[in-house]
């Protein structure tokens, strides 16, 4: 009977474990489709009033600005779920 | 020494290096031929994948169309650096802790069908086949150019050297090669735009100098500045403008995202590594090496852009044309005979008053301007293949030679890493799943090894004689491998893992996603891409503005939609796979799962 406790315990952890990870990843392809989509193409004629070495923020997001978001993004995002993964105790080692 | 001896050089000793890792880590078991026995660092598998990933078209290719279309070729950037967000946070982790071998295999398992299994490893070998054969084409041309070597031969020695360290290291022999490979390459690729942006802005950086200051007439101006300034003046599209339709270009980026998510042989990289946080961590090191080359190749097409143009209009356009004098004698224009051996340069002097004059001549206000000073009404510059750029770069601004030697040995290095790791994607799917998987079980891992070497050959095999007689659809094939990735097997992962989907639900899809994406691709580029028999072109679609190479990201929505629909008809997921798909929700145990092998 304790056993079965402890692995409805266990199944509810996952659960919130679960959701807290869907949310972060769903923050996180937010960014991912504003910067390139949005300020890379859609609203670049929005922000061409700011300049960036002889062309606009557009241009600058989507030859280079996109990248390094999308760097930014993943290591968050590894280093977000390595934490979320001690909290609840589902790491290894 | 002359340049033949030193590209003959670099060549060579980077051979050398390839072999001798590879018999350095010989793989003597299947994990170690599949997965590198799941004990490669973090920043090591970031670097091979890195490698892997990036093919002849990310390293001869890319630069060039960037440098001749200007803001719209920026979908290329955005989209092969943006499909490793995907990557990382929608597939990585789960598949390093469902803890297997094979992209299908997952899919087989997670659907508890065989045909489900089965229709995943067809779509990865139309992918992978496809895409192997472009690389093998990208040997011949390329190294033909720099070895003065037929482009057979060329193709011939490529493929030995490959089946060379893919066949006896397995995995583990070409994780450790992609990583010799990825410095080859990297130091092949940013050498000479340091040089270059050294010359035209004094930044050695050369993502910086993009949006540096260069010397113009009046003076100091931003580099991009005076290319917008030129290429118009000489009747072109302005650089840094939006010239195409959005919806395209959003659609575009969004199907070269969704592929490279879906790509065999990128997605298997992550099953090599020791634990789930390392395979979120591995997606991250690879876009940092891979970021290196990207950041860079904007740099290049544009300042590439600019020194050709400058070349050809040496006063501005408002001064005098080159002469053909000038290019005959002038060793600075060294590099445009070289080329025009290889068919892939062209000029001629069409008005006869002894100067090549380059300019846009469908557009008439030029063509006015043109022939009123006196330079005639036709682009004299007739010409110009735009893979050429990233290899003609160094030649053009003046490089010393071993610059040159050292490009010849980053392409090869380039192209040689992604065809091995399509041959392993290719060779674990026929020996691990079609024949362990389906037709003899029973089989001893041996005799499993055995087979997946000998389809290793059988495919470098076909591989080479497609890549000597080229089906002439290169281009047309790399669209062909991206479409099928982001149309069949990227979404039926993301179901696997997010979803309760079933079995009837995953196969509908992807076949639904897999034939909708071939049938616009045909439509457009011809029925089995056999010339003329396509009823559309990409220049006028079949819907509103959409190409058939941005069609990759409809085709994943329309699997999606149908498994969704077809799921919800049919019998919910038995409790054994409902079991499994929370196993790999949670990181807890995948290293136990290594064990059971």
């Amino acid at each position: 009977m304790a056993d079965h406790n402890t692995n409805a315990a266990q199944a509810e952890s996952d659960k919130r474990y679960w959701a807290a990870n869907v949310r972060i990843i769903l923050v996180s392809l937010v960014i991912w489709a504003i910067v390139p989509f949005g300020f890379g193409i859609l609203l670049r004629p929005m922000f061409s009033g700011i300049t960036i070495g002889g062309s606009d923020l557009g241009f600058w997001v989507a030859q280079q600005g996109s990248i390094i978001v999308f760097l930014a993004l993943i290591f968050f995002y590894a280093f977000r779920m390595n934490k979320l993964d001690r909290e609840f105790g589902v790491d290894e080692e | 020494m002359d340049q033949f001896t030193i590209n003959l050089l670099f060549v060579g000793a980077s051979f050398a290096l390839y072999i001798g890792i590879a018999i350095w880590a010989r793989a003597g078991s299947t994990s170690e031929f599949y997965a590198a026995g799941r004990g490669v660092h973090p920043v090591t598998n970031g670097m091979a994948t890195a490698a892997d990933w990036m093919s002849a078209a990310s390293f001869i290719s890319m630069a060039g169309l960037i440098a001749f279309v200007g803001y719209d070729n920026s979908s290329f950037l955005m989209g092969w650096t943006g499909g490793y967000v995907l990557l990382a946070l929608l597939l990585a982790p789960y598949l390093r802790k469902f803890g297997k071998f094979t992209v299908s295999e997952f899919i087989g398992d997670r659907f508890y069908s065989p045909t489900a299994r089965l229709v995943a490893v067809l779509c990865l070998i139309v992918a992978s086949l496809t895409y192997v054969i472009g690389q093998m084409q990208g040997v011949g041309i390329a190294f033909g150019r720099f070895l003065e070597m037929d482009e057979d031969t060329a193709v011939i020695i490529g493929a030995a050297v490959v089946f060379a360290y893919a066949v006896f290291g397995g995995m583990k022999g070409v994780t450790y090669t992609q990583v010799a490979q990825y410095c080859v390459l990297i130091l092949a690729y940013t050498i000479p735009a340091v040089f270059i942006s050294l010359q035209l802005t004094g930044n050695p950086i050369p993502a910086l100098g993009l949006f540096g200051e260069t010397t113009g007439a009046e003076g100091s101006v931003a580099l991009l500045t005076k290319l917008d300034q030129i290429v118009t003046d000489l009747g072109f599209a302005e650089y840094t403008a939006a010239n195409g339709d959005t919806f395209n270009m959003v659609l575009f980026t969004l199907s070269l995202m969704i592929g490279t998510a879906g790509l065999p042989h990128v997605i298997m990289r992550f099953f090599t590594v020791p634990k789930v946080s390392d395979a979120r961590w591995s997606a991250g090191w690879a876009l940092v090496f891979i970021a290196l080359l990207y950041l860079t190749a904007p740099a290049v097409g544009a300042m590439a852009r600019l020194n050709i143009t400058e070349q050809f209009w040496p006063n501005g356009a408002s001064g005098e044309p080159v002469s053909t004098e000038t290019i005959a004698t002038d060793p600075a224009y060294d590099w445009m005979a070289t080329w025009q051996q290889t068919g892939l340069l062209g000029w001629e002097d069409k008005n006869g008053d002894g100067k090549i004059a380059y300019f846009n001549d469908k557009n008439a206000e030029t063509v006015a301007a043109m022939e009123a000073a006196g330079w005639g009404s036709e682009n004299e510059l007739t010409k110009f293949n735009r893979d050429i750029l990233v290899l003609a770069n160094p030649e053009i601004a003046n490089l010393p030679s071993w610059v040159i030697g050292l490009v010849a040995a980053g392409g090869l290095a380039a192209a040689l890493s992604t065809a091995a790791g399509l041959l392993l994607a290719i060779s674990s799917a026929v020996s691990h799943d079609l024949l362990k998987g389906q037709l003899t079980p029973d089989m001893s891992e041996k005799s499993e090894m055995m087979s997946a070497r000998v389809s290793m050959a059988i495919v470098i095999v076909i591989a080479t004689i497609l890549g000597m007689n080229p089906p002439g659809f290169a281009a047309q094939t790399v669209a062909l491998a991206f479409g099928l990735a982001a149309a069949s097997i990227f979404p039926v992962l993301m179901m696997g893992i997010f979803t309760k989907v079933n079995n009837k639900g995953a196969v509908a899809g992807m076949i639904a996603g897999l034939v909708v994406t071939l049938i616009y691709i045909f439509l457009h580029k011809g029925w089995f891409f056999i010339a003329g028999t396509n009823s559309f072109t990409d220049a006028d679609p079949l819907l509103g503005t959409i190409k058939s190479t941005s069609f990759g990201a409809i085709g994943a929505l329309i699997n999606f939609a149908v498994a969704f629909t077809v799921s919800k008809m049919t019998a919910p997921i038995p409790q054994e796979i409902e079991e499994l798909v929370e196993s790999v929700r949670v990181p807890r145990g995948a290293g136990a799962a290594v064990e059971g092998h």
